[in-house]
C-alpha cells in the first residue's frame, strides 16, 4: 500500500495549529501590554451588580422628559441622513468606474471616500462639537459625513452592477453625461438606493442616541447627566426608551424594505 | 400591491397612494427640519475650522514617538489591543449564545431561539458607551473597561451573524455521524463545527475591524486608547496634536481593514 | 438462495410511519432480510422507499411496529445501546453527507465513531489500526492518492466512493443506502455498485439499496422489493423477476402485465 507524500504542512496541520499559535500569542501579549487584570472584575463584580441593580429599578417620573429629546434624535438622524444622501448621489457618480472612466479620478476619490469611513461617529462628533459649539447642529453635521461615506460607497458599487446597454446607447446618440446620469442610471437603481438609505438611516438612529454624549444635541445629552449624576434609575429609562425606538425603527425600515423588492 | 382590499376602494388606493407617500414625506420633512431646535452657530466655527486643517496640515510630529508610553504609536498600540482582546472575547462569549438563538428548524417558531434571538437584538443595542461607563464602575477606568465594554457589545452582532451560518449548514453530514453509531457530541465536533468554524472566523475578522474603530473612541468616555488623548487634544484647542492623531487613527483603520479583507478571503 | 434456517438480520414487524404533518409514509410493513442478501427496493418517487431506509436505522422515529437488527428492537433502543446498534448498520446516502471541509481521511475515519469513547475521537486519537483500515478501505476504493485532500476538490463520484470506503471501515452487518447513484454517471454509478457488491459477496454484508434504475436493480440484486403509496406490493427474488413485473411496480397499476 503506497501512501502519497504528505507535505509538512498538512502532516503537522500547520495552518491550523500556526494560526492558533499566533492568535495566542497576540492575545498573551495584547494582555501583557494593556496589563489586564482580570481579578479586578470578580473583586468588584458586586459594585457592577449594585449599579445593575439600581438599573433594575427605573424612574418612571422621568419617562416625559425624554421625548422630546428623543424626538431629536430622529430629526437629527433624519435630516443627516438626506444630506448625507444628498452629497453621496453626485460623488458616488465621480467614483463609479463605468461612468466617469479616468481611473486617476476614480481612484482619488475613492481614497479620500475611504478616509472619510475610517472616522468612527463620536469622534467626528467631538471635532464638530468644538467647531460649531454644543447642540444639533453638531449631530447633524456629524451624521451627515457619517452617513456621506456609508451611502457613497454603496451607491459607488451599485452603480457599478448596473446593465452598460443603455449607458452606452445615450453615449452613442451624441448625449451628454448629465443625460446619461438622468435616463440611464437613476431608474435602473433609484429602488436599491432607497433601500440602502433607509438602511443608513437604521444606522444613524443608533448612531444618534450617543452623540449627545458629548455634545452634540438629542437622547444623548440626557445620558451623559443621568450618568454623570449617578442616577442610574433614569439612566434606565433613557436606554429603554433607545431600545424601543431603536428596535421599532429597525423593524419598520425592515418592513418598507422588504416591500421595495 | 394590496390583494386583500375590496375592488373598487383599491381603485381609490391605487390612485391616491403616491399622493399619500408623499404627502406622509412631506409632513415628515416639514416636522424634521422645522421641529429641530437649532442653537446658534458659535460664532468661531469659521475660524476652528481653519484651525483644524491647518493642524492636519500641520500635525504635531513629535508627538508620534516619545518613548514615555503616552505616545501615538503607543496608544494606536493600545487601541488595537483593546479591540483584539474584545473580539477574542466575543467571538468566544458568542458560540454558546449563537446555538441558543439559531433555529433548528427553518420557517418554525422556537420559544427558545426566538428569546435568544431578542436578548441579541437588546445587547446590539444597549449603547456601547454606556456599557464602557458601566464597566468603568467595576474595574475603573483605562483599557480593561474597554475590552470588556467591547467583548459583551459586540456578542449583540457576532452572535446574530453566527447564528446565521448554524442555520445555513447542512443537516446531511450531521445525520452521516448519527448512522455511524455516534453521539450528540460527536456531531458536534466532525459534522458542525468542521462547517461553521470558517465563516466564525471570517465573521470575527469583520467583527474586529469595527471594534478598531469602536476602540478609538472609547476613550472619550475614559476606557483606554487613542480616544482619550484626541479629546483632550479637542478641549485644550491644540490643533496640531488632532491634527497628527486624526491621521494615526485613519493609517491604522485602514491598513487593519487591509489586512482583515486579505485574511478573510484566505478563509475564503 | 437464501436458506430458510437463517435467521432473519433485518426483521421489520408491522411498521408504520406517520409524519407530523399527517403525511402517510409507511403503512404496515413487514420484511425479513436474511444475512447475505442484496436487496434493491424500487418504486415511484413519494413511495416511501427512503423513509422505509432510515427506520432501519432510526433516523426517522417510527409510529407503529418494530425493527429489530440481528434480532434487537432499534426502535426501542436508546441512548448507548441505540448507538451500538447504529453502528451495525452502515448507511450511504443520495447527496454523499461527507463533510466538504474536512479531508478525506477524517471522514473515513468517522465510520469508526462509534468503537470510541467520545474524548478519544474528539482529540482525533484514532488507533494506527484503524488508520491502516481506512487507508485499506480507500485502496479498494481506489482513493488511497486523495487520502489527505479535502473533499470539497473531490468530484461527486469520488465523494460517493469515500462514503462507501466509511461503510467499509465501519465494520457493519447491514449496508443501507438510499439512492447512492442517483447523482453519478452511469459509469461512476457501476463503480460505486460494484463496491456494495464486493462488500456483499466478499466480505458478506447484507445490503439494502434504493435505486431508480432498473437495469442496475436486476444486475445488482439477488431480490427485488416493489413499493407503492408505503406498501409492499412486490417481493421475489432475481430470478422470479420479470420485466413486465418491474414495469408494473413503476406502473402504479395493479393489473399485472398490463403494458405488454
Ligand atoms: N420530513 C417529511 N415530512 C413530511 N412528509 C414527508 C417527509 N419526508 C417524506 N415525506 C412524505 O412521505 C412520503 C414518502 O417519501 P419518501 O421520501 O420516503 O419517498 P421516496 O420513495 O424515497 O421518493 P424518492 O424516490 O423521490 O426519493 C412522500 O409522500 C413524502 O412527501
Ligand atoms: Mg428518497
Amino acid at each position: 500500500m503506497k501512501l502519497p507524500k504528505q507535505t509538512i504542512v498538512q502532516r503537522f496541520h500547520i495552518r491550523f495549529f500556526g494560526s492558533l499559535i499566533i492568535l495566542l500569542g497576540l492575545l498573551i501579549a495584547s494582555n501583557n501590554f494593556l496589563k489586564l487584570d482580570f481579578s479586578a472584575l470578580v473583586q468588584n463584580f458586586d459594585q457592577f451588580l449594585a449599579l445593575f441593580k439600581e438599573m433594575m429599578h427605573p424612574d418612571w417620573k422621568s419617562a416625559p422628559f425624554v421625548v422630546q429629546p428623543m424626538l431629536e434624535t430622529i430629526q437629527m438622524a433624519l435630516i443627516g441622513t438626506t444630506l448625507g444622501t444628498l452629497l453621496a448621489i453626485p460623488a458616488a457618480i465621480v467614483a463609479a468606474r463605468n461612468v466617469v472612466t479616468n481611473k486617476w479620478i476614480t481612484g482619488f476619490v475613492r481614497i479620500i471616500f475611504n478616509m472619510i469611513r475610517t472616522l468612527p461617529d463620536l469622534l467626528l462628533a467631538a471635532l464638530f462639537v468644538a467647531i460649531v459649539g454644543i447642540g444639533p447642529y453638531a449631530g447633524v453635521l456629524t451624521l451627515t459625513i457619517f452617513s456621506f461615506g456609508m451611502i457613497t460607497k454603496l451607491f459607488y458599487e451599485c452603480i457599478e452592477t448596473i446593465d452598460n446597454g443603455p449607458l452606452e446607447a445615450i453615449l452613442a446618440t451624441g448625449g451628454k453625461r448629465s443625460a446619461m446620469v438622468m435616463f440611464a442610471i437613476l431608474p435602473q437603481v433609484s429602488s436599491r438606493f432607497i433601500s440602502y438609505i433607509l438602511y443608513t438611516f437604521e444606522i444613524n438612529v443608533r448612531a444618534s442616541t450617543v452623540l449627545g454624549y458629548l455634545g452634540a444635541g438629542g437622547i444623548g445629552q440626557q445620558l451623559q447627566t443621568s450618568l454623570s449624576q449617578f442616577r442610574y434609575d433614569q439612566t434606565a429609562v433613557i436606554i429603554l426608551a433607545i431600545l424601543i425606538v431603536v428596535l421599532a425603527i429597525d423593524g419598520l425600515s425592515n418592513f418598507a424594505r422588504e416591500r421595495l423588492q | 400591491m394590496m390583494g386583500s382590499i375590496q375592488h373598487r376602494s383599491a381603485g381609490v388606493w391605487h390612485r391616491t397612494r403616491s399622493w399619500f407617500w408623499g404627502l406622509l414625506i412631506v409632513i415628515v420633512y416639514v416636522w424634521g427640519i422645522f421641529g429641530i431646535n437649532f442653537s446658534k452657530i458659535q460664532s468661531s466655527a469659521g475660524a476652528v475650522t481653519k484651525a483644524v486643517l491647518m493642524g492636519i496640515i500641520h500635525p504635531d510630529w513629535h508627538y508620534v514617538y516619545q518613548g514615555n508610553g503616552e505616545d501615538l504609536v503607543s496608544v494606536m498600540l493600545q487601541t488595537l489591543a483593546i479591540a483584539f482582546v474584545g473580539t477574542i472575547i466575543s467571538a468566544r462569549i458568542s458560540i454558546p449564545f449563537a446555538f441558543w438563538a439559531a433555529k433548528r428548524r427553518r420557517h418554525h417558531f422556537s420559544v427558545l431561539s426566538t428569546s435568544g434571538r431578542i436578548v441579541l437584538a437588546v445587547v446590539r443595542t444597549f449603547p456601547e458607551i454606556v456599557l464602557a461607563i458601566m464597566f468603568i464602575k467595576a474595574v475603573g477606568p483605562g483599557a480593561f473597561a474597554g475590552v470588556l465594554a467591547l467583548g459583551v457589545h459586540s456578542v449583540g452582532m457576532l452572535g446574530k451573524l453566527f447564528a446565521e451560518s448554524i442555520e445555513a449548514i447542512d443537516a446531511g453530514p450531521g445525520e452521516s455521524i448519527l448512522s455511524v453509531g455516534g453521539n450528540a457530541v460527536n456531531g458536534l465536533v466532525f459534522a458542525t463545527l468542521p462547517q461553521v468554524l470558517p465563516a466564525f472566523a471570517s465573521y470575527s475578522l469583520y467583527r474586529f475591524e469595527i471594534s478598531v474603530r469602536s476602540a478609538t473612541i472609547l476613550g472619550m468616555v475614559g476606557a483606554g486608547g487613542v480616544g482619550t488623548p484626541l479629546l483632550f487634544a479637542i478641549q485644550t484647542r491644540s490643533w496640531n496634536r488632532v491634527g497628527i492623531i486624526l491621521i494615526g487613527i485613519i493609517i491604522t483603520v485602514t491598513i487593519i481593514d487591509y489586512l482583515s479583507g486579505w485574511l478573510r478571503k484566505q478563509l475564503g | 438462495m437464501t436458506k430458510p434456517e437463517l435467521k432473519p438480520v433485518i426483521d421489520v414487524q408491522h411498521v408504520s410511519k406517520i409524519y407530523d404533518n399527517g403525511t402517510s409514509g409507511l403503512s404496515d410493513i413487514n420484511l425479513q432480510v436474511k444475512p447475505g442478501e442484496f436487496v434493491v427496493i424500487v418504486g415511484l418517487s413519494g413511495a416511501g422507499k427512503s423513509t422505509l431506509m432510515r427506520s432501519l436505522n432510526r433516523l426517522h422515529q417510527v409510529t407503529e411496529g418494530h425493527v429489530l437488527i440481528d434480532g434487537r428492537s432499534i426502535t426501542e433502543a436508546k441512548g448507548r445501546n441505540l448507538r451500538q446498534l447504529r453502528r451495525d448498520v452502515a448507511m450511504i446516502f443520495q447527496n454523499f453527507n461527507l463533510v466538504k471541509q474536512s479531508t478525506v481521511l477524517r471522514n473515513v475515519l468517522a465510520g469508526r465513531l462509534g468503537y470510541y469513547p467520545t474524548w478519544q475521537s474528539s482529540l482525533g486519537l484514532f488507533k494506527e489500526a484503524d488508520k491502516q483500515r481506512a487507508y485499506k478501505a480507500l485502496e479498494r476504493v481506489n482513493l488511497l492518492d486523495k487520502v489527505y485532500q479535502r473533499v470539497d476538490q473531490l468530484s461527486g463520484g469520488q465523494q460517493q466512493r469515500v462514503a462507501v470506503a466509511r461503510a467499509f471501515v465501519q465494520d457493519p452487518k447491514i449496508v443501507l443506502a438510499d439512492e447512492p447513484t442517483a447523482s453519478l454517471d452511469p459509469k461512476t454509478a457501476h463503480l460505486v455498485m460494484n463496491d456494495l457488491k464486493s462488500m456483499n459477496q466478499e466480505l458478506g454484508k447484507t445490503v439494502v439499496a434504493n435505486l431508480h434504475s432498473v437495469a442496475l436493480a436486476k444486475e445488482y440484486a439477488t431480490r427485488i422489493i416493489g413499493l407503492r403509496a408505503g406498501r409492499i406490493v412486490y417481493d421475489e427474488s432475481i430470478q422470479n423477476v420479470t420485466d413486465a413485473d418491474l414495469a408494473d411496480i413503476y406502473n402504479g397499476d395493479s393489473s399485472v402485465g398490463e403494458r405488454q
